[in-house]
């Protein structure tokens, strides 16, 4: 036993070296609230173009954001890249992202990034209504999401109200329908027998398995799992109408403001929008890329048909106020 | 001697005034996470009572504490029985049993919770088995009942390896001399044996319900709304840190509550040893054994078999995107050393607080002992973002290294080593010291000599406890660990939540198949059982 403990000393010394080794290159540190192995492709690519080294710290948005706000002038992070704008507009409001080049900006739509101009969306990620082939008709399929609250919909419906990304779709519900329409909805949802699960892939798998009907997800939950499993009996259906239920978040990138490396953070953010590196986010990631030209994920339509809501993504930060009525009409506790 | 420490209401030695400050450094570090919630909670004072009220924390207080004592309940009930048949009676390949069944504790919760699911959820496997036979819906497992099963098969190893530890260490004698004074096997358990556990199995208890309450992953996928669900929606989806922070006192105020109950309950009880250990007269089974090996492998089914054989399910789905053996080489060793480091700074951590509690009970005593215990029921996200904010302003030169991630595995484990240390010290006769001691040895040279071998079984129980928690944490790892730094645990964590179960696989078959040799050291290097 002694002599294990011994034999481990001189790694824990190694490792509290290796830590602070520095070989003299120009660091880029980047916290990324997304998926590691993209983010590490897309990383190893960077540093190889530009000749420089880049630490790469992966965690979920929500955590590193907080990280950042809480490690204040000292934050070791000059670019932080989120699944989802909510984390994003969270630190713009805490003002701790800086104004990006109007260039930069200006390569995506102008829904898919900050009307500030504080973080740029790189990546899309459209709401869908996942559905089991085998025991819904695509036919049959619902044109809105208000018209889950029909009888023929009891009990067959799944929604994940904890996850971030149902809650930024009930904030653009309020903030195109109003306070009390959605309200209505929730509790109409809730007494129609939705079912709750935890997040998007229990959802998809609930609707595989046949334990729901259909279920409000995120698009490429399905895409992904199937990647990973190979056949699921579930498929894909997106409000083409300009209906709430069809809202297109972003991935984005921004500038930490305590960042002493900000020129290099501003060429990091244009090479996610490269050609190169949008084919890779829409095949790995299974994200639309929202350069106009480059090729959707497959197997789902091209983002021009999409037609999503005409809502401002930066005013989705107001989740207090969504987090509020979840929790008033006890769909949250 | 009166020293400069008898106001204090401790008689104070040098070596006593030792303890106290290591304890004293131990208790501040570990309040660090109380502290940083009272300051961002009282950063908006005005607001605690509105968002207490708005968020129904009430209720959701209510429905952990329920939850937290049923889950310590029933891994005591558990625990108890399978501790004495490891260590007192013949059964049959107790080493194995010993290391299998410690294990669960290694099984991340959240792990366990989707195996849960995939296990007994609607339409899972059990369902599709009975579907023949015309079973259309099985009872409802999310809310509580899978909350309380996955809790309580992760937590059960709390209990155990304590209370194995202290049968190991108890003083047999008072046995013997009940049953050679015709008292029944069953009867000296119940009389003579049980009473002695009691520091241990309150202990285990107390660990298994404040570990529920700080667990985020099992009740976030088996729906059941926890108090640690509240703050964790604070602070991931509102992005309120002030509320989340009123939400977190609230869920420590209930740990201290249930910390002082406990107090309570167990008086000032001492159970020392006063005669030599004897050599164990293992009890023999006889018929038994059939039932000693089923209960065993009952429990190993559902705690451990269940996450395994789920997880190789996922695995073998998508073997064919090949594996990356050297990165999960790499995040193995790195796990390991985190985990081993955490495991044994903890511990050398826990020692003063656990001497001062056990020998100078008192104020002082007891108030760093709560100190010391006040981090355990937070969600682990509410620890790592206080060890963010203190590191990155006070101690830059610390922030994002290797000893940081250690500092945070001990601020968040102190107290599993702290319960099984305090438990066996109890069992330790200042009598023996005093007699070193009158004989000429110095305080060192007692500790080394006499009191440190009767401790060892309590501290390797804790170190085990220690070492596979740290394994599988996430929170703290993913926030505090150096940049790049990849445990099991984050891969795990990683691959799930995109939904690459058949990546997640397995590092998680690694994760809980390399915590079972140095589990195994551990249990074996303590001269528990003799």
């Amino acid at each position: 036993m002694r002599r294990a403990w011994a034999a481990l000393i001189p790694l824990f010394l190694a490792g509290l070296l290796a830590s602070c080794g520095d070989d003299g290159l120009p660091t880029l540190t980047v916290y990324a609230g997304h998926h590691p192995q993209l983010m590490e492709e897309v990383m190893n690519r960077f540093a190889e173009q530009e000749g420089i080294k880049v630490r790469l710290r992966i965690g979920d948005p929500s955590s590193l954001a907080n990280a950042i706000i809480e490690e204040g002038e000292n934050s070791p992070a000059d670019v932080f890249i989120s699944e989802g704008a909510a984390a994003l507009g969270a630190l713009a409001e805490e003002g701790r992202l800086v104004p990006l080049p109007a260039d930069v900006l200006e390569q995506v739509p102008e829904w898919a990034r900050d009307r500030d101009g504080r973080w740029v969306g790189f990546g899309g990620r459209a709401r869908v209504l996942v559905y089991n082939p085998e025991r819904v008709r695509r036919e049959e399929l619902p044109q809105s999401v208000f018209d889950l609250t029909e009888p023929q919909w009891r009990g067959r419906v799944g929604w994940a109200p904890a996850n971030p990304e149902f809650q930024n779709f009930v904030t653009a519900m309020r903030l195109l329908h109003g306070e009390d329409a959605t309200r209505a909805w929730l509790l109409a949802m809730k007494e129609n027998g939705v079912r709750e699960y935890p997040n998007n892939i229990t959802i998809v798998d609930a609707v595989a398995d046949g334990e729901i009907d259909v279920g409000l997800v995120n698009h490429y939950y399905l895409y992904a799992m199937r990647a990973d499993r190979g056949s699921l009996n579930a498929e894909n259906f997106y409000f083409t109408n300009g209906d709430v239920g069809g809202l297109v978040n972003v991935s984005g990138a921004g500038i930490v403001d305590s960042s002493d490396q900000a020129e290099l953070g501003r060429r990091l953010i244009e090479f996610l929008l490269t050609p190169e590196i949008q084919a890779l986010i829409a095949e790995e990631g299974f994200e639309y890329p929202l350069v106009p030209g480059a090729p959707t994920p497959p197997g789902a339509p091209a983002i021009e048909e999409l037609q999503p809501p005409d809502v401002d993504l930066s005013a989705l930060r107001d989740l207090r106020g969504t987090v509020r009525l979840l929790q008033e009409t006890g769909v949250l506790p | 001697m009166r020293a400069p420490g008898a106001a204090l209401g401790v008689r104070v030695s040098p070596a006593t005034a030792a303890a106290l400050a290591a304890a004293a450094l131990v208790a501040g570090a570990a309040a660090l996470p109380a502290l940083y919630l009272v300051i961002r909670a009282l950063q908006h004072a005005s607001e605690v009572g509105e968002t207490l009220g708005r968020t129904r924390a009430a209720e959701s207080t209510l429905r952990t504490i329920l939850l937290a004592g049923g889950v310590a309940g029933t891994a005591t009930l558990i625990a108890v029985p399978l501790a004495w048949l490891l260590a007192r009676t013949d059964l049959r390949l107790r080493s194995l049993w010993t290391v299998l069944l410690a294990l669960p504790l290694a099984i991340p919760s959240y792990v366990g919770a989707l195996a849960v699911v995939a296990a007994f959820g609607p339409r899972g496997t059990l369902q599709g088995w009975l579907e023949p036979v015309g079973v259309e819906r099985l009872p409802e497992i999310y809310g509580f009942p899978g909350a309380w099963l996955v809790l309580t098969i992760h937590t059960y190893p709390f209990v155990l390896l304590p209370v194995r530890a202290a049968l190991g260490s108890i003083d047999r004698s008072v046995e013997e001399a009940a049953r050679s004074l015709g008292a029944s096997a069953a009867a000296t358990f119940f009389r003579v044996t049980l009473p002695q556990l009691r520091p241990a199995i309150a202990a285990g208890f107390l660990l298994s319900a404040l570990y529920t309450l700080s667990d985020f992953g099992a009740v976030s996928i088996l729906r059941y709304d926890a108090l640690s669900r509240d703050i964790y929606v604070q602070y991931s989806a509102v992005f309120d840190r002030h509320a989340a922070a009123s939400l977190a006192l609230l869920l420590v105020f209930v740990a201290l509550v249930t910390v002082s109950a406990e107090a309570v309950t167990r008086g000032r009880a001492r159970y020392h040893v006063t005669a030599p250990r004897g050599r164990v007269r293992r009890l023999r089974l006889g018929r038994g054994q059939v039932v000693a090996q089923l209960y065993c492998l009952l429990l190993a089914s559902i705690a451990l078999l269940l996450p395994i054989g789920v997880l190789s399910d996922w695995l073998l789905r998508g073997l064919d995107g090949g594996i990356d053996w050297g990165a999960v080489r790499e995040a193995g060793t790195n796990s390991v050393l985190a985990a081993a480091f955490g495991a044994g700074v903890t511990t050398l951590a826990a020692l003063p607080v656990a001497y001062l509690a056990v020998r100078h009970p008192g104020p002082v005593s007891a108030t760093l002992e709560r100190l010391a215990l006040s981090g355990y029921a937070l969600p682990g996200i509410a620890v790592a973002l206080a060890l963010v904010f203190f590191a990155a302003n006070y101690l830059p030169w610390l922030y994002q290294t290797l000893g940081l991630l250690v500092l945070g595995y001990a601020v968040r484990f102190l107290p599993q080593a702290l319960g099984p240390c305090r438990a066996s010290l109890l069992q330790v006769n200042p009598k023996t010291e005093e007699a070193a001691r009158g004989l000429g040895a110095g305080p060192l040279r007692v500790f080394w000599r006499i009191t440190l071998p009767q401790l060892l079984p309590g501290v390797s129980a804790g170190a085990a406890l220690v070492f596979l928690t740290a394994m599988e944490e996430l929170p703290a790892t993913l926030l505090l660990s150096p940049i790049g730094y990849e445990t099991l645990a984050v891969q795990v964590w990683a691959e799930a939540q995109a939904a690459f179960y058949s990546q997640a696989a397995l590092p998680a078959l690694i994760l809980i198949l390399i915590s079972a040799l140095p589990t195994y050291l551990i249990t074996k290097g303590a001269p528990a059982p003799a």
